[in-house]
């Protein structure tokens, strides 16, 4: 679970991590209000779950609470990465003499929790990793032990100049860290952290990702998901054990196992034709599975014809056809219809199927270029 | 031949729960020696007639068991991990899916200090055809025989290892590595093991989109392993940012696309199928060079 940045910066304050005392805004006048109260100038701040919004306009300089409304005008509404702008954060602007990067993120490779810091911060980190490694130090973060007050002193002093920068920068990594562990998140990073005129070290932006896994530790975090409707589809596909993404094809898939559902989606792609989504149905043979999939694919305007690829292994053939038996008149489904249905007790699951008139394929490939064909696509592969 | 399980695997199933009790069964059917089922409050029961103990202690003092799988809720799978590994089982394998990243970065580091090997998790395991199945793998469609095979999914490795079978190629061991970020072994951990297995020739590798685990394989075998690879990636038409169903299946940089996969693969020389059916054309020519 992704949060805003808001949110973060809330998270990060309760850590003992310093944040501007910024105001979360939904309208004009909001805006107006919060940057009456905080005193001018004010940055006003897209809230969204992408990177990039500077570059896309999203963040403004406001002298006056009235060019703070003007500005909140402007962003609101404005869609970044197909993210449509709700809320906006107004932060009091600060005198900035110091700009560095700061982020605690799982390293997949050394399977351990990873602190990165930078000089080169207000930059675009990955763009920095590629162009000038150099400029990052790495610190492997023991996830028993944690990150000790010594090591985080260590990594200071190779970036930030002076003592008293430098140990307000450890006490700020140590934080982050307890942050991160505490609250099971997989990403904490602040970009920029800043040095100010007046000496303080403090979190510009905050970016923080939550092990959608570890939820059930912390309910509380629950309420800050603040899905756009794209992830409000997903979301809802989650709740009936489905694993959902949109994209932007003709060809509604419905798999089982998600590297089969990956390798669906490119075969149809390999042979001309394009994918609607990715839904993985999972391992259940559960059939209000099966029809809640289907709802899933036929709301969805873009797709001309269905395609169900299921490979029984766990899964039962017979389960998954009466599933889609139940689905087509559930839905009153009017798109074709594609079935590849292989796998254990594939036999019987194809009968039922052809008792009700759908005809089954017993290879994926076969039935990717019917459900092409299908959908008025006939592609490169045929 | 095989790596890792085989007829000197005795099982214990950790978690008798709807999946756990059911996969037991199957596992024991399929011909593994299923010794034991550990399930708080229900020691002196038998399941199937494997007997089940409170704790995974007793079932290894009682039984002699020296492998684990991990049936047990999420929320409690990763302490299960430890349980079984500190019991003294030498491989735990986690199939539970959902298990906090955090949770798993701890309990990897700590089997790995104890010199205890883990697959997954969220994996379907591994199954050495004709020996032992530890995990949840459909059995039927195995056949014995020289390929390696390396997955992080479960349902594309049916899907190729269907094929191999109806083409003739049986399988030493194939294994479901698991789809989450941290996981226990990587490919290149079985690698190592198949390179020392006389009755594997061949080594099928399948990856996906999300991390580097093929590159560094890819890097290990141009290095040091000496039998043919034959390898194919999924999530070509995957958009950037998105979980593809795996929470390791996910676009986070230039490195973890598949492009990136498929060039680290061909740099090392490994053939790299553009289709499921050429997998099996791949791995036809990498065996008849052997001859």
């Amino acid at each position: 679970m992704k949060l805003e940045e808001f949110q973060a910066k809330k998270l990060f304050d309760e850590h003992g991590i310093p944040v501007p005392r910024g105001r979360m805004v939904t309208t004009v006048s909001g805006a107006e209000a919060a940057a009456e109260e905080l005193g001018c100038p004010v940055v006003v701040k897209a809230q969204v779950k992408t990177g990039g919004r500077g570059k896309a306009g999203g963040v403004k300089l406001a002298r006056t609470p009235r060019e703070a409304g003007e500005a909140a005008g402007k962003i609101l509404g404005m869609n970044i990465k197909g993210f449509v702008v709700e809320r906006l954060l107004v932060d009091p602007a600060l005198s900035v003499a110091g700009e560095y990067y700061l982020g605690i993120t799982v390293d997949r490779k050394r399977k351990v929790p990873v602190m990165m810091v930078s000089a080169s911060g207000g930059m675009d980190i990955e763009k920095v990793a590629a162009e000038t490694p150099e400029k990052i130090f790495f610190h492997p973060v023991d996830p028993h032990k944690g990150l000790r007050f010594f090591e985080a002193k260590e990594m200071a002093f190779k970036v930030f100049q002076g003592k008293k920068n430098a140990l307000d920068a450890a006490s700020v990594m140590v934080k982050l860290w307890r942050c991160m562990n505490s609250l099971d998140a997989t990403l904490v990073e602040i970009n920029p952290l800043a040095r100010l005129e007046d000496g303080m070290i403090i979190a510009l932006d905050a970016k923080m990702v939550i092990d959608d896994n570890a939820l059930f530790r912390h309910p509380d975090l629950e309420s800050l998901r603040l899905p756009s409707p794209a992830e409000l589809k997903e979301l809802e596909a989650r709740k009936h054990g489905l694993s959902y993404v949109r994209l932007d094809g003709e060809i509604g898939c419905m798999v089982n196992g998600a590297g089969l559902a990956m390798a669906t989606m490119d075969v149809i792609k390999h042979l001309g034709g394009t994918p609607a989504n990715f839904l993985d149905i999972g391992g259940s043979s559960n059939p209000e599975k099966v029809v809640h999939a289907m709802k899933l694919l036929v709301s969805d305007d873009n797709v001309k014809v269905i395609f169900v690829n299921v490979f029984g292994g766990i899964t039962r053939c017979d389960d998954v056809a009466n599933g889609l038996v139940k689905a087509v008149s559930t839905v009153d489904l009017k798109l074709p219809m594609v079935v590849r249905l292989t796998g254990t007790n594939e036999v019987e699951g194809i009968k039922i199927l052809s008792e009700h008139g759908i005809k089954a394929f017993g290879d994926m490939t076969e039935a990717a270029r019917e459900a092409i064909l299908l959908a008025g696509k006939g592609g490169a592969g045929r | 031949m095989s790596i890792l399980i085989g007829e000197n695997t005795r099982l214990m199933v950790q978690g008798l729960g709807r999946d756990g009790s059911f996969h037991a069964g199957r596992m024991l059917r399929y011909g593994t020696r299923v010794v034991a089922a550990v399930h708080p409050g229900r020691e002196g029961e038998t399941y199937d007639g494997i007997p089940v103990f409170n704790t995974c202690r007793k079932a290894v003092e009682k039984t002699g068991a020296n492998c684990s799988v991990i049936f047990v809720p999420a929320p409690f799978a990763a302490d299960a991990v430890l349980e079984g590994a500190h019991a003294g089982a030498d491989l735990v394998v986690a199939v539970t899916e959902g298990i906090p990243v955090l949770d798993m970065s701890r309990v990897v580091n700590e089997l790995d200090g104890m010199g205890v090997k883990l697959t997954g998790p969220n994996c379907p395991g591994l199954i050495s055809p004709g020996e032992c199945k530890v995990g949840i793998m459909p059995g039927g469609i195995f056949e014995p025989g020289p390929v390696g095979v390396i997955s992080r999914s479960g349902t594309l490795t049916y899907e190729i290892v269907k094929r191999l079978t109806a083409a003739g190629f049986g399988q030493s061991t194939a294994i479901g590595m698991g789809g989450d970020p941290v996981v226990g072994m990587k490919y290149r951990d079985y690698m190592e093991l198949f390179a020392e297995d006389p009755g594997t020739e061949l080594v099928v590798m399948v990856g996906e989109i999300g991390g580097t685990d093929e590159q560094d394989a890819a890097a290990f075998v141009a290095e040091t392993f000496h039998k043919p690879v034959v390898s194919y990636i999924v999530g070509r038409s995957a958009p950037p940012g998105k979980r593809m169903g795996h929470a390791g299946a996910i676009i986070s940089g230039v490195e973890s696309t598949v492009e990136a996969k498929v060039e680290a693969l061909s740099r090392s020389g490994i053939p790299v199928a553009e289709t499921i059916e050429e997998i099996v054309d791949l791995v036809a020519a990498g065996l008849g060079g052997l001859n």
